[in-house]
Parts: structure tokens; sequence; C-alpha cells
């Protein structure tokens, strides 16, 4: 900011007192403050569900191990799940899509900066409710502390006999809240991007992050809700006596089951297709070409919103559905593959015959494409309803979605803070500790993730809390533990370098990567209001044109 | 820092967006009717399945009057919304008080059908299946219907105070579209549990 702050001669600003620099960022509408809250928030989350995932790899290092007891192991995964999923990805991706979408569309805000606000600390409070619950869970009953009934909670594990004490009830509370905090986020990208887009910003010119972002902001309207209303259920069945899951009464635990997944799959994609679009922004300027098939590639995102609405009981075929249901979800579940693969040769075309920059956002942008590839392929493998019938919840499966999560999302979302740090905090990340934390990454990334196939293979079934030492799945397990400690020592490396980059790192200037899109074209940070004067487009490359006046974009189109 | 300097092929005074309130309720229904169609699924899945009675054919009646007043008051709040636009104030207020006075007269009914049922039939939430999935369903329409009243009388008061103008008439048509939606969401109610259910 410095570089840019106007000074005037005599005048010497007072430093402000902390309590006022937290008082604004406590109070901030601003969409930039509130993004960086939201990815602050979901790196400490990210923490605290990383330690989660290394006690359940300590406790599976080895046959008969003790590390922690069966209750606690339970709490763990269901902790690691939720929390990843809900309050580290999803407010990561919030977080980039609130910094990022109205610098991207010329806007000086977000369209409802209010709401933004709100939207964030509902999910903050979800978070707090989620962990507060190792405190407050027991209730007056001293029965178990923390949620231990799986990220999915099927009923009915979560019915009153099964599950006393409160825990239950703040997993519940947590993902309605943050539910509608989403709801409130999604529902102002789409009101940002349909009515605040500078002018000459057609739809057929915008970022594909803006688009990508509004495909998914309606997924999340309609499938997030699915599971408010599940939790809304749930509540009424714990609290009012309500038999909605309760077979005692005629209910259906099934039901549960369809209701989570047709919330559970959309959601997979609701949180893959932002990963798109950081894709969709890195790999062409590090390949220092436009990107490949820009109507095509919205066109496979708004195909793989309709279908992933139509694939949930795939994760369904071990309850025990006719034939026609399996067959319908074996298709739906393949044909989703083929816009994906679309994709992934539109970044493959993109890459051809560039001149390709091996900058650390292009190295985890890389390994995104072979990795997400990979898990994509074992997932085709599982649509196969027979296939599925013999791995299903076993450890095929959790190496299949932590491929396509740490593997595909993760890693895009590494690229993301790689390439957007410099514009967040005007300083550059240090390239020798991000090739550190790239390669570390990876290979802890494969040492877990590939492995984590075979006892699955072997038969090994998830959520086990141990094992025989007949079995032979010692070893396996070791690799595998190994493995997650090298990804955790990788992530260390990251943190360091946010911190020690923060306050050493190069200067980044505006535009270090000579990109294209307009969050480049103002200063580093943005000013609180973005653009002195909103920018007028021409074409999908504006930066491009301001910098090449004598062969601009909008001559082709 | 500069702003783009490529001249626009179109003068930038035709750059006209939709109105951003407009575009955000539309989210708004959109995320709701998810949810409701979440709760007519239940309701679908459930009906026939009580282990105990009371049915739905021995206790619910048709209600018809206060389905008419809710199904007016869609055309009262358009037409009042209309006449704020075409800034005549006094035919607004009187038509929104209208509009108000239908909300609260289906909500009235709603909690007459309940008073009944739950003291004349015994049935409460968690009787049976249908108590459940039927008090979920009509219990979240009349939160919404009651959510949406509020928010017609607080604009009332405004209008009353006279700080309401032809200027805040976007803002209104808002409103306007979120009562639309409860009403319409009646009609799939009214169908599903009165007419199919029995």
């Amino acid at each position: 900011m410095s570089m840019n702050a106007i000074t005037i001669s005599g005048v010497r600003l007072e430093e402000k007192p902390w309590v006022d620099t937290l008082h604004e960022w406590l109070t901030t509408v601003d969409h930039k403050r509130l993004g960086i809250l939201y990815i602050i928030y979901a790196l400490l989350l990210l923490i605290v569900a990383g330690i989660e995932a290394l006690i359940i790899r300590i406790q599976l290092m080895h046959s008969h191990n003790n590390f922690v007891s069966p209750q606690v192991f339970n709490r763990m995964f269901t902790m690691h799940g939720t929390t990843m999923i809900f309050f580290v990805i999803m407010p990561v991706l919030f977080g980039f899509a609130n910094y990022l979408v109205p610098l991207m569309i010329g806007a000086r805000d977000m369209a409802f900066p209010r709401l933004n606000a709100f939207s964030f600390w509902l999910t903050a409070l979800g978070g707090l409710l989620l962990y507060f619950s190792f405190l407050g869970g027991n209730g007056l009953y001293g029965a178990g502390n923390a949620p231990d009934v799986g990220w999915w909670a099927y009923a009915p594990l979560t019915a009153r006999a099964f599950s006393t004490g409160h825990s239950s009830d703040y997993w519940t509370l947590a993902l309605l809240v943050s539910g509608f905090g989403s709801i409130g986020t999604a529902i102002n990208i789409i009101a940002t991007v349909v009515c605040l887009r500078c002018p000459g910003m057609k739809l057929t010119r915008m970022p594909l992050m803006a688009w990508l972002n509004l495909v998914m902001s309606g997924m999340v309207l309609i499938a997030i809700t699915p599971l408010s209303a599940a939790q809304i259920m749930l509540l009424v069945d714990r609290y009012l006596g309500g038999h909605f899951f309760d077979t005692q009464a005629g209910g259906s635990a099934v039901l549960w089951m369809h209701f989570f997944w047709i919330f559970g799959h959309p959601e997979v994609y609701i949180l893959i297709i932002p990963a798109f679009a950081f894709m969709s922004e890195i790999v062409p300027v590090f390949s220092r070409k436009p990107i490949f098939g820009y109507p095509v590639m919205v066109a496979a995102t708004i195909a793989i919103a309709f279908v992933s609405m139509s694939v949930w009981a795939h994760h369904m075929f071990t309850v025990g559905m006719n034939s026609y249901a399996n067959s319908f979800f074996t298709i739906t579940s393949m044909v989703i593959a083929v816009p994906t693969g679309i994709k992934i040769f539109n970044w493959l075309g993109t890459m051809w015959g560039g001149r390709i920059q091996f900058k650390t956002p292009m190295l985890f942008s890389i390994g995104f494409l072979f990795q997400f590839l990979i898990g994509g392929l074992t997932g085709v493998m599982q649509a196969t309803a027979p296939f599925d019938w013999q791995l299903s919840l076993s450890y095929f499966v959790v190496a299949h979605f932590h491929y396509v999560i740490v593997g595909g999302i993760v890693f895009a979302v590494f690229a993301a803070f790689y390439y957007w740090y410099p514009k967040m905090t005007g300083r550059m990340l240090s390239e020798k500790l991000g090739k550190w934390h790239f390669w570390l990454f990876l290979i802890g990334f494969h040492l877990t993730f590939d492995v984590m196939h075979i006892p699955g293979l072997l038969g090994m079934p998830r959520r086990i809390y141990t094992y025989e030492p007949v079995r032979g799945w010692d070893t396996l397990n070791l690799i595998i533990t190994i493995g997650a400690f090298i990804q955790g020592i990788a992530i260390l490396v990251f943190v360091a370098n946010l911190v020690v980059s923060y306050f050493n790192g190069a200067q980044a200037g505006n535009d270090p990567w000579d990109a294209w899109t307009l969050e480049w074209s103002v200063s580093s940070p943005p000013p609180a209001y973005n653009f002195a004067f909103i920018p007028v487009v021409a074409s999908r490359r504006p930066l491009w044109d301001q910098k090449h006046p004598e062969d601009p974009d909008s001559r082709y189109e | 820092m500069s702003a783009i300097t490529i001249p626009l092929p179109d003068s930038a005074s035709s750059w006209i967006l939709p109105y951003r309130g407009k575009v955000a309720m539309a989210g708004l229904i959109i995320a709701e009717s998810a949810i409701f169609t979440i709760f007519v699924v239940a309701y679908l899945f459930y009906l026939g399945k009580s282990l105990t009675g009371p049915t739905p054919r021995d206790v619910l009646e048709l209600p018809i009057f206060y389905t008419i007043c809710l199904l007016s008051s869609s055309l009262t709040i358009h037409l009042a919304a209309k006449s704020l636009e075409r800034n005549r104030g006094g035919l607004f207020l009187g038509l929104w008080l209208l509009t108000s006075a239908l909300g609260g007269s289906f909500l009235y009914g709603t909690a007459r059908e309940w008073l009944r049922l739950i003291y004349g039939h015994g049935l409460t939430i968690s009787t049976n299946l249908f108590g459940t999935t039927y008090y979920s369903l009509v219990g979240l329409h009349a939160f919404h219907v009651t959510v949406g009243l509020i928010m017609l009388l607080l604009v009332a008061i405004f209008a009353l105070a006279g700080r309401l103008s032809v200027k805040h008439s976007r803002r209104v048509e808002v409103l306007s579209m979120y009562w639309h939606f409860v009403d319409a969401v009646w009609v799939v109610v009214f169908t599903v549990v009165y007419v199919l259910g029995r």
C-alpha cells in the first residue's frame, strides 16, 4: 500500500492503536478484508483438522495400536471430515471468490457488503459451535463430547437413544448455521456477477473465475439447502419428538441418506468448480496463452452443475436399490466424466505450444491436472455399481476422494495462494520455500494416497479403529502414516512461507505475473474502493489490451 | 492504478444491468424452493406410513376460505406495488394494509386449524409420522408467511409515517416477489397436503 499511498509533505499519519485496527477488521464490510478473514479462518481450521488427521494416522500406524481410545478415534474422523469440508475448503474458496470476483469484473465491492459480513460471521460461528462441542457436548449426561457419528451422520446414529448429550446437536447446528452463511454468500456472488459488471464486461467476456463462481453459487442455492432442510428435520426429531428418521415409528433411515447425498455429491462439485476456476486463470498466464476453448469451458461447467444433481445415489449402491436405480446412477455418474474430461483437455490445449513458466503456482497447477485425472478415473471405476459393491466403505473410497480433494482441490488452492498472495499483501511468496513446499507435499501426498488404494483393495474398511496383524496391512499403513507426516511438514513450510514473505518478501508491484485480468490493474493490495475510475473493457483480456494497444484482443472479438 | 482506456464500441450510458435486489430475491426464492421441495418429498414419502392414527383423512379439512385470503393477497400486493410506482400513496397504503390483513387472516386460519388438531384430535408433531411431516411442512410455510407479514407491517409503518415514496418502489417490488413466492408455495402445500394427501 505504501508505494501507492498519497503522501502530503509536512503531514505525518499517526500510528493507529491496535484496538482500532482490530475493531476495523471485526466490523469490516469490505469484500477484500472479508475475503482475507475467510482465508485466515480456513487456515486456522486446516491446522486443527490436519492434527486430527495425524491422530487418525498415528492410531492406524500399526496393528493393535491404542494411541487413542475407540471413542476418541470416532470423534477424530468425524471432526476431521466435517471441519475439512465445511470449515476449511468452503471458507477458503468463498474467501478467494469474495476477494477476486468484484476485482475481476471491475466492481467496487460485492452487491451486498453487509450481507457479506453477516455470511462470514455465520460461517465463523458455525465452526465455533462445532468445536465448542468439545466443552459443551457432554450436556448433563456425561456422554461423549465431540460429534462421533461420521461426517454424514447416518440415522439412527443421531437418534436421541444412540447419541445422548449434545454432541450431535452441535454438529447439526454448526452445519445449519454455516449453511445459511453459504447461501448468503452464494446469493451475494450471483447478484454481484449479474448486476455489478463494469461497462463492456459482457457475460462472454467475463474471466472464467467469475463465470465458474457464478455456477458454483447457483449450485449452492440448490444443493446446500437440502442439507439445511434435513438438519431442520433432525432437530425436529431430537428436540420435538418427531419421527422423520425414527424407524421405530415407521420413519426411514434411508431417507436421511438420500437427503444427505442430494446435498453431498453436488457439494463435491461446489468444491471442485472454484478449483477449476483457479486453474482457468493460472494455467493461461503461466503458459503465456489465452485460455483454450472459453465457451466450451463455460458450457462444460454448466453441464457438470446439471448432471451433478442427479448422481447422488452412487453413494448408496450397497444400501440396496433396484436395478433401474443402480443403472441410472451408474450412467449419470459416468456421464459427468465427459464435461470434466473436456475441461482437462482445455487446460492441456492451453499449455500446448505455450511458453510454460514453471513457477510455483504452475507447478501446483500441473500437479492438479494429473492427480485430478487419476482421482476422476478411480471415480469412474466406483461409478460401476458391481465394482462399488466390492469396494464401498473400504479404504479404496477414502483414497479416491482424498485424491480428488487433496490432489485436486488442495493443490489448486495452493496454486491460488502462490498466484494471488502478491495481490493481497503486496509481497511475493518465496519461490525457494514454495518449491520445497511443492515437492514435499507432492511426495507426501503420493506416499499417502497412492498407497492407500492397496489396503482398500485388500479389504480394509474405512473408519476402522484397529486391525489384526495377520491381515498384512501393517507396512502399507506405516507408509501411509509417514506420507501424512511429510504432508504435515510441507504445510509447516507453507505457513512459514506465508509469514516470512509477509515481512520480507520481494515487493510485488501491481502485476508481477504479467497477467491479463483486471485485479492486476490496481495496486497490491488494492485500495479500499478498488478502482479510482470504473474501468471499461472491450475484450476477455482487458489488461492485455492496455499493454498492447497496437494489437488488442478486442480486434478479434 | 490507471483505468483501462480502450474505447467502448457502444456508449457506456447504454450499459444497464438488472437491479441487484431482484436478482438476490430470485436467488433466495430458488434456495427456499429447494428447502420446501425436500419437505414436500418427505411428506409424500411418508404418506400412509404412520403406524398409528390419526390419519389425514380423519382430521384434515379443506381450508378453502383462508386459501382464498392468501391467494387474493398476491393480487392486492401486486396492485399496491403498481400504485406506488405510479405515485398514488393513498391507494398504495389501502391496498398494502388489505394485503397485510389477508396475510394475517391466513395465519389466524392456520392457528385455528392447529388448535383443532391438537386439542380436538390429539395430533401433535410427535404423535405419528403424519403429525411430524404435517406440522413441519405447514409450519415451515406458516413461518415464511409470518416473516413476510412482519416485513409487510414494517413497510406499512414507514408508509404511515410518510417515509415511503416512488423511489422506494423497486424495494417494495422485491418484497412483493417474496410474497408471491409464499403464495405459490401454498398452492403446492395445499395440493399435496389437502388434495393428494387425503
